[in-house]
């Protein structure tokens, strides 16, 4: 029998798919209705996107601060995208098929990212706090890199790269989206069989060599899985940076339990209730003048600091 | 058996093993002992596959530990390293299940359920069995720690400092309990090695004694032959007495 609280949370997250569909459906119906899936669709996917991927990543790396958010995964992908603008010029970065630029995106994005990890977690590992640290400026380096490469674009395809920089639920292109949905099916897919090995990592790397687990090649595995994750949410919607660091909280306080088989899910579903909800008020009750991310990122954020000052939160 | 051959480790410039060359006798305890730094950890890992192997070779009972798989050698040998990390979610049960993962790879059945309601009867974790580990003392932790080494039911145990932070009744209760689990002949009779700095329960419980200082071995043998005056003031370069009480060695060296 599926666990209360996962119940709970389907249905909340339920209701406010249903909230947002439906609220203030007035004039062609049919082709609101239309525009709203996609992007509820979008929304969904970035979601569990986000939470399935931090929440692995804080069991790989053993802790709760650090998300690939925060280390610069999003800002790294930005960076590509403004490598690629330089490299291969503004009209012929457009002229790349949306397929075909998609996955070359997400394959670099795979492999920067599990070079970043070899190179950090070597010897790093058992040093959490070199590990963070290094983590934070990894992150500054990555932004500001982009920064300065985007300076030195000229103006018209700056303007290229500026569409991607901000985390917008409103211009998903459904061709990406039906992208998107298959690298996240087959990314979830992969996971599924590692989900209670996912409960040994956790243990951390002795204990889990200790019980037989090729830990390091695991471990690789799994960052690849983060990257394309990651890719997959950035390259949707752009980046979205506390979001996974307050889910992951969340998932933890709410479930209360070391096993990956409870917490993914929750992860999910609570990082898609934020989006769906958050969305929803940015559309319907601001009327657009704000920006998703400011809205996830105050409410969140105050979300959080409760949890944290009350001590719901560790 | 284990058999360590030709073994040397250097972390960064600095050799901390050199040339270590011994044996590990099958049943009874196995005490490691030598002053800090004299690489004893490190020996330890590198048995336990922990630490890879840089030079030398190490077979346990004829299983080359740098070659065998992982998952083969969890079946084979169990281990307690030190400071392990704890996540704030675990409870004392969950921790000790998860040393039956080798045999049931995620899905316990009843005969491993069986195994960790024994284990946490033998160290006295019933009280403590659903309490989350983070908000137990060190003590209560490490004895969680050992119990999920010796649930995962292995001819070899390998425990790095089993006796930090407990009491003087728990220390004494796991020694001896380790000690009754090691003797040749019983149903389940498993080999322990262990990292020691109490000395006096390396004399009173140990069988085999392996020493060693600045990454070298300096003696290896039964504890009559190595605790000895001359060699433990050597070992640990400072004067030492030993005394016979019972018919058994005290070292006295606290005074």
């Amino acid at each position: 029998m599926p666990d209360r609280r996962l119940l709970l949370l389907a249905g909340l997250l339920l209701a406010a798919c249903s909230f947002f569909l439906f609220w203030g459906l007035k004039g062609p119906v049919g082709f609101i209705l239309e525009l709203r899936v996609v992007k509820l669709a979008a929304l969904l996917l970035v979601g569990a996107a986000i939470g399935v991927s931090t929440m692995i990543f804080q069991t790989v790396t053993g802790n709760r601060i650090l998300t690939p958010a925060i280390m610069g995964f999003d800002a790294l992908f930005l960076l590509i995208q403004t490598l690629l603008v330089i490299v291969l010029g503004g009209s012929a970065y457009i002229g790349l098929l949306g397929p075909a630029k998609f996955l070359i995106e997400t394959a670099i994005m795979m492999v920067a990212a599990m070079a970043l990890f070899s190179v950090l977690m070597g010897r790093g590992r058992t040093d959490l706090h070199r590990m963070i640290l290094a983590g934070v400026i990894f992150g500054v380096l990555f932004r500001s890199l982009t920064a300065f490469f985007q300076r030195i674009l000229d103006p018209s395809e700056f303007s290229v790269v500026q569409g991607a920089m901000f985390a917008s639920f409103n211009s998903v292109d459904t061709a990406q989206l039906a992208l998107a949905g298959v690298v996240c099916l087959a990314a979830f897919t992969a996971i599924r069989p590692l989900i209670r090995a996912l409960d040994v990592v956790g243990l951390g790397r002795k204990s889990a060599i200790g019980l037989g687990l090729p830990y390091d090649r695991m471990v690789l595995g799994l960052l690849a899985l983060v990257a394309a994750l990651v890719s997959v949410s950035t390259a949707l919607v752009g980046p979205i940076t506390f979001l996974g660091l307050l889910v992951a909280a969340l998932a933890h306080s709410m479930m209360r339990t070391h096993r990956h088989a409870l917490l993914l899910p929750a992860a999910a579903m609570i990082s898609a209730l934020i989006l769906v909800s958050g969305q929803a008020i940015f559309e319907r009750v601001l009327r657009m003048q704000s920006t998703l991310s400011v809205i996830v990122e105050f409410a969140g954020g105050m979300l959080f600091l409760y949890l944290v000052l009350r001590g719901r939160v560790r | 058996m284990i058999q360590i051959q030709n073994v040397s480790h250097v972390i960064g410039k600095s050799p901390i093993l050199t040339g270590i060359t011994t044996r590990i006798p099958r049943h009874g305890i196995t005490a490691l002992i030598g002053p800090n730094g004299a690489g004893k950890s490190t020996l330890l890992n590198l048995i336990a596959r922990l630490t890879p192997l840089q030079s030398g070779q190490i077979t346990v009972d004829d299983v080359d530990v740098s070659t065998a798989p992982t998952q083969e050698l969890a079946l084979k040998i169990a281990v307690v390293a030190q400071q392990l990390g704890v996540s704030s979610r675990l409870r004392v049960r969950d921790l000790v299940a998860f040393g039956r993962w080798p045999h049931h790879r995620g899905r316990p059945a009843q005969r491993d359920e069986d195994a960790v309601d024994q284990a946490i009867a033998a160290f006295d974790l019933q009280a403590l069995q659903y309490r989350f580990l983070d908000e137990l003392s060190g003590g209560q932790q490490q004895r969680a720690f050992v119990a999920m080494g010796v649930v995962q039911d292995t001819d070899w145990v390998l425990l790095d400092e089993p006796l930090n932070n407990l009491d003087m009744y728990h220390a004494k209760e796991l020694t001896a309990g380790l000690h009754a689990m090691s003797r040749p002949g019983t149903e389940r009779s498993r080999s322990i090695v262990m990292v020691v700095h109490e000395i006096n329960y390396v004399a009173a419980w140990a069988d085999h004694i392996v020493a060693l200082k600045d990454g070298a071995l300096v003696f290896s043998g039964p504890p009559d032959q190595v605790l000895t005056e001359p060699i433990l003031s050597d070992l640990f370069g400072m004067p030492i007495r030993v005394v016979s009480i019972d018919g058994k060695p005290v070292i006295l060296h606290h005074m």
